[in-house]
């Protein structure tokens, strides 16, 4: 409706999607610009297939894997999330997609690694928004190693069972549902497992503001703004907000990764 | 007839209120698409960015006057008034969407207010241009008389400068539209500390 709007269960097991045009038509994806409509007017000049993923650092296997290899090894289910972005807005994606675990056990993580890094494909041809130095090209993103194993994080290749769209990071997009959206790279080209923590893209940006683990967490708001509410995407002009939950409502799966950590100094 | 003078003429041809007509049709026709769906998925701060896009253009606008007249001999002036009311008005507007629609809790409207600098400095702003809309009628510049009146309205330099600052302090990464608007700002200011040159190019 005009008004208020469906509001989405906030139960776990009970999420109701936002629309097919809620996520395909709302996005940050900062290489097509910056407004939020501009993703879903420009990307479609992005080249997705052929693809190809490179592999490397602390693995068995390092290499270049095209998107058909690394499918052909996965099977790919649906999860429904919650997705929160760092600016206070959130919607709940039906993500098609794979356990990044099984991509990683595939390639074999050796033993010193202990962090994911992650790169977005750099294609000035492609990308209007990268002419302009907004980040650092290109956006780079990480994960604890443990994060990355954990069976909540997945490789998304879709939504709604149709490919994802290239706004929402085709062919292939991390999503970590209790991290603020940022962390969810998009178009991956590049995985490598290291040693030490590795360069993410607005912690380079701006570290008071947004910290490596960007945890999504009320107690702590970002320098500009409240992190203690949310708005669902999708009530209208007159949405009321909802209060955020801690680890975005994923609080008994993942709390656990971070015991004893000061999640204050840690954010 | 030069095109200043053409300029000139046309401007003269239109009153002031003409711009209180469009600016409140306007700010209707911005409501009424957050309502019905074109401003997206998201209105709220669509239509809040829109009526503080608009509130900056037109502060910037007011601030163009007296430059364009004295350094390219259009006169603006009979619109004046209009462009600084209707500026306040969208910068009310801007206000009211972020008070009400978007943040909705009076204590976190006040805790935005005190604890986050990009808003405090916007509130400032805001609260600085509530003298000038109040005297921006005739009988407030009889009362006050002009020089007083004139002294009061320079407080549009400041608020001019807060808002192009807020919304430099709003966005995230590095980007140059909002730059480009307290570069402006800054331009238009500083031409008042230029030295004095008539307007003809003698």
């Amino acid at each position: 409706g005009l008004i208020g709007g469906a509001e989405p269960a906030r139960a776990q097991g009970a999420l109701e999607p936002n629309s097919w045009e809620e996520i395909t038509t709302y996005n940050n994806y900062y290489e097509f610009g910056t407004g939020k409509s501009d993703p879903a007017d420009n990307a479609h000049t992005l080249t997705t297939s052929p693809w190809a993923v490179e592999i490397d650092g602390l693995v068995d296997n390092p290499g270049t894997y095209s998107m058909e290899d690394i499918l052909s090894e996965v099977e790919i289910e649906e999860r429904i999330y919650r997705f929160r972005c760092v600016e206070a807005w959130s919607m709940v994606v039906p993500w098609n997609g794979f356990e990044l675990a099984d991509l990683l056990n595939r390639v074999g993580v050796q033993d010193g690694a202990r962090y994911v890094a992650f790169e977005t494909a750099l294609r000035p041809d492609e990308m209007p928004g990268v002419r302009v130095p907004v980040l650092d090209w290109p956006y780079r993103e990480g994960l604890r190693l443990d994060e990355a194993m954990h069976p909540l994080t997945m490789m998304a290749t879709g939504i709604y069972g149709r490919d994802i769209p290239n706004q929402n990071g085709a062919p292939m997009r991390l999503v970590v549902p209790w991290k603020y959206g940022f962390k969810s790279i998009k178009s991956i080209v590049r995985i490598t497992l290291t040693e030490d923590e590795p360069p993410t893209s607005w912690n380079m940006a701006n570290a008071s503001e947004y910290g490596f683990y960007s945890n999504v967490n009320p107690n702590v708001p970002h320098r500009r703004w409240s992190q203690d509410s949310e708005r669902e995407i999708g009530g209208g002009l007159f949405a009321r907000r909802q209060p955020t939950l801690m680890f975005n409502g994923y609080e008994e799966e993942v709390a656990s990764l971070y015991e004893g950590m000061d999640l204050n100094a840690n954010f | 007839m030069t095109v200043t003078s053409t300029i000139n003429k046309a401007v003269r041809r239109v009153p002031g209120w003409v711009l209180y007509i469009v600016g409140a049709a306007y700010a209707g026709w911005l409501f009424f698409l957050g309502l019905t769906g074109g401003l997206g998925v998201e209105p709220i701060e669509a239509l809040e960015h829109a009526y503080g896009d608009v509130a900056l253009k037109l502060i910037i606008a007011g601030l163009a006057v007296t430059p364009l007249r004295q350094w390219v001999g259009i006169n603006l002036i009979s619109w004046r008034r209009a462009l600084g009311v209707t500026a306040f008005f969208f910068v009310l507007a801007h206000f009211l969407v972020w008070a009400v629609l978007d943040v909705q809790r009076l204590s976190a409207i006040w805790a935005d207010i005190l604890e986050r600098p990009y808003v405090t400095i916007g509130m400032a702003g805001f609260l600085t241009l509530i003298p000038l809309a109040v005297t921006s009628n005739n009988w407030s510049v009889r009362k006050l008389g002009p020089i007083r009146w004139r002294k009061l309205h320079k407080l549009v330099y400041p608020a001019a400068v807060l808002g192009a600052l807020h919304y430099v302090w709003l966005v995230k990464g590095l980007q140059f539209e909002p730059l480009i608007y307290l570069a402006i700002t800054i331009l238009l200011l500083a031409t008042r500390f230029w030295p004095q040159r008539r307007r003809a190019t003698a």
